[in-house]
């Protein structure tokens, strides 16, 4: 007899689609897990409906892969459900885990999001100022949407995670490892992102020669040379503080930067930090203080424009920041 | 009244419900198409790096990240006023056509041709990829596997990365095609020229061959005559990625032809309180609410939008296609939402021989892809994503720091038509208060035609954030305090 196939549920909450495309991108690999695995819920390619898990049995779902965070209250409901109907929740992809490029959101609140999209964006007109409400009746009845909340959060933030899947999205070798060790029950330690523990520098095949730098380039300013170090050519790469496993530091590959969607390295979890820690030791204010005095310093650190979107693009949420502090 | 909720709508890329509100008599009186998320991109890209914008705004759709990613660094091209090489236009255009080949694979095999394939009353179990290659038999579905995988294999040459590449910089591209990377694309290419031919014969002996599909078609529920959108070259034939934006009317003229950066005296968009995405509409028609008719400023984009808003394809095989098109459905241009699903696969076709033809270009290889750029100000990009007509709206300060955005995403263009089609779709299809889940799937095929990305369409968030850092030595004493 076959053994009972498991349960498998994909869903998206604060997200782009990027993962349920990562998912696919397994290819032929698609065919053996549904044998193995009947996919129970998956809003992108079956039709289930929200009654339908409402319905399930408590711990049905054996394997949920949850992506995006939680900005909203319909996404914070999803989670709590499908915690419920899942004996494994799995936070699939930056978002989920980080907050994702979305969690650059907490620079601003609710009230500063609506009245940029529906009152000052150019192409806006919207003399009336209307946004959209949660509740609202309309001539035929009542009509509700989603309570928009001012903080985008990670989905661990919300409710209890059993493993993570780095990356945005996830390559497939992320994929395909947590689907085996699902398969085979192999699963580590419960809390685990399942990914090497090595950063993308230690992936990463260009050479480093433990230069320091002067002067930070930006992207568009310098075409670096391909094999050399990135950070070596003046240019900011999140690859030292990053966690690994992308399938070989594959932004580098096309010449350019790490900007750090795996996430923190497991020793360093404040990835922004690390990065700044990284970024001073190789401008050479470390070893060399005393040659510079406090304009140097200061000089030196005002070529990091953006701060926030250079050190914290995937993981704002999920950092000691968290949020701008909130104006009452 | 009885309100009838579809929630969520399925097979499609993003968030969406549907709530259909019923009389006494079991008629519909009113439908709505909600779209209940909202991210902010608008608010949160403001004080970002120009240069990241091409990875940021991706992540508004990683179903069509290449479109981002591109209307940005065209948008950036403007802004720093700068025209990328030729050979790196050319390259920017083979990964966009790349795309085009796994985007419109996955519409038709995996979200929308399942209605038509397993059928629109086939179990909800069955109505999905895995019924399609049922359907089909497995060594056709591996087919499909393969050559979606062979669009992301061919974006990954180019890009880095399928999902969210890294590649477009303002003035150019970051890295030249190497030769095997160059003719692997070559042998992928040809190899989805056939492939989109034999999509095409699958729909002709599937959809075409089998009038009740016809009828549904051909029938009112499915139909409105609205303007379309759509980019065109220099003689008015589908282009993807560059070129003028032309409107047609109704009857299939010239309504408007204008150049990507003056969208705004063109486009403008109106906001309801019952969804989160907005309504765009034609400045110069005007807003009338969710109708159709040349008072009303709804316009369609998309597949069936660009072919409606051209004069043809520039490539031959696509082109011959497009001419069985307009002669089986009636001539120009087809208001039919359904003939989306014809339109797009007519694309498909048109992605993989542009695709080709540019494999084999001799400058494709290049490494003459960058450009100087000049002093940051503002600027506008405008591709064709899948879905329909994309607008990046960017504004730089002096440090090339994002000041103000705006995004126009392509299936926003699409939403008030969309509505209009679920409403109607819903009016015509149920009666007497009699629903089922077979029926309730009709008023979904009424999106599903459009392929529709309500995760573009809930991209709309800055401010310098206060920050400080504190740089410490090896033991851990601090040397500096920064603060902004």
């Amino acid at each position: 007899m076959a053994k009972e196939k498991l349960k498998v549920a994909f869903y998206w909450a604060a997200s782009c689609g990027g993962c349920e495309i990562a998912v696919l991108d397994i290819n032929e690999k698609i065919l053996d897990v549904i044998q193995i695995a009947d996919i129970v819920f998956w809003p992108v390619a079956v039709d289930v409906k929200y009654k339908d898990v409402e319905n399930m049995p408590d711990k049905y779902i054996d394997v949920c892969f949850f992506n995006g965070g939680i900005r909203n209250s319909e996404q914070e409901h999803m989670a709590k459900l499908l915690r419920k109907k899942s004996k494994l929740l799995i936070a699939y992809g930056a978002c989920a885990h980080l907050g994702g490029v979305p969690g650059l959101a907490n620079v601003a609140d609710k009230k500063e999001i609506f009245e940029k999209v529906y009152k000052t964006t150019f192409s806006t007109d919207n003399p009336s100022y209307a946004t959209p409400k949660a509740s609202l009746h309309v001539k035929e009845g009542e009509v509700d949407i989603p309570e928009f909340y001012d903080t985008v959060l990670p989905l661990d933030k919300v409710v209890d995670v059993d493993y993570y899947v780095p990356g945005c999205p996830p390559a497939v070798e992320r994929t395909t490892f947590a689907l085996d060790a699902i398969a085979k029950g192999e699963l580590p330690t419960k809390g685990s992102v399942l990914a090497p523990v090595k950063s993308v520098c230690d992936e990463c095949p260009r050479k480093k020669e433990n230069k320091k730098i002067a002067k930070i380039y930006r992207t568009y300013e310098k075409a670096p040379e391909p094999e050399r170090c990135l950070l070596e050519q003046g240019i900011i790469c999140m690859g030292p503080a990053t966690r690994g496993g992308c399938g070989g530091a594959r932004c580098l590959k096309a010449d350019m930067p790490c900007t750090g969607c795996g996430g923190p390295c497991p020793n360093a979890p404040e990835q922004g930090a690390a990065m700044i820690s990284a970024l001073a030791s190789i401008l050479g204010l470390e070893e060399e203080k005393e040659k510079y005095s406090d304009e140097d310093v200061e000089k030196l650190m005002s070529q990091v424009k953006d701060p926030i979107g250079t050190f914290y693009m995937y993981a704002l949420a999920a950092s000691i920041l968290g949020r701008r502090v909130m104006k009452k | 009244m009885k309100k009838v909720m579809i929630d969520p709508i399925t097979r499609l890329e993003g968030h969406g419900k549907v709530a259909i509100f019923l009389d006494d008599a079991g008629e519909v009186a009113n439908a709505y198409l909600q779209i209940p998320e909202l991210r902010g991109f608008e608010r949160f890209c403001i004080g970002r790096k120009a240069e990241d914008m091409p990875v940021l705004t991706s992540r508004i759709c990683g179903v069509c990240p290449v479109a981002h990613h591109f209307a940005a660094a065209k948008a950036l091209d403007a802004a720093f006023n700068v025209e990328p090489p030729s050979a790196a236009k050319k390259l920017r255009e083979l990964m966009y056509a790349a795309y085009f080949i796994y985007d419109h694979t996955l519409h038709f095999y995996y979200l929308g041709g399942p209605d038509f394939v397993v059928g629109p009353d086939a179990p909800p179990e069955k109505r999905n990829i895995i019924g399609v290659i049922e359907k089909v038999g497995l060594e056709v579905g591996k087919e499909v596997i393969k050559h979606r995988a062979y669009g992301q294999r061919m974006t990954e040459i180019i890009g880095g990365k399928a999902t969210h590449p890294v590649c477009g910089l303002p003035g150019g591209m970051s890295k030249a095609l190497n030769e095997d990377g160059r003719k692997e694309i070559e042998m992928m290419a040809e190899s989805s020229v056939k492939f989109a031919q034999f999509t095409l014969k699958l729909f002709h002996d599937l959809v075409l061959g089998n009038s009740k599909y016809v009828d549904m078609i051909k029938s009112p529920s499915y139909t409105h005559k609205t303007y379309y959108m759509g980019l065109v070259d220099k003689n008015n034939k589908v282009n993807f990625y560059d070129g003028d934006v032309r409107v047609v009317d109704q009857s299939g003229n010239e309504f408007l032809k204008f150049a990507p950066k003056d969208y705004l005296n063109n486009v403008a968009e109106h906001v309801e309180e019952w969804t989160y995405t907005k309504m765009p509409y034609l400045k110069k028609v005007g807003w009338k609410g969710l109708v159709d008719g040349k008072d009303s400023g709804i316009y369609r984009v998309g597949p069936l939008g660009r072919l409606n808003a051209s004069n043809g394809m520039a490539t031959p095989l696509a082109q011959a296609e497009y001419d069985v098109m307009y002669k089986t459905l009636g001539g120009k241009p087809v208001h039919s939402t359904l003939a989306f699903h014809w339109a797009r696969l007519i694309e498909l076709l048109y992605a993989t021989e542009r695709a080709l033809e540019l494999s084999r270009d001799p400058e494709i290889t290049s490494t003459d892809i960058r450009a100087k750029p000049g002093e940051p100000g503002e600027g506008v990009g405008v591709v064709e994503a899948a879905r329909g007509t994309l607008f990046h709206h960017y504004m730089l300060d002096k440090d090339a720091l994002i000041k103000d955005v705006n995004l126009i995403v392509a299936t926003t263009n699409n939403y008030p038509a969309i509505c209009m089609s679920i409403r109607d779709a819903a009016k015509g299809l149920i009666h007497g208060g009699n629903v089922d889940q077979g029926i309730l799937n009709k008023v979904e095929m009424a999106f599903r035609a459009y392929d529709p990305c309500f995760g573009c369409a809930t991209h709309y968030a800055v401010g310098q954030m206060p920050l400080t850092v504190e740089i410490y030595n090896s033991q851990k004493k601090l040397v500096k305090t920064l603060r902004r």
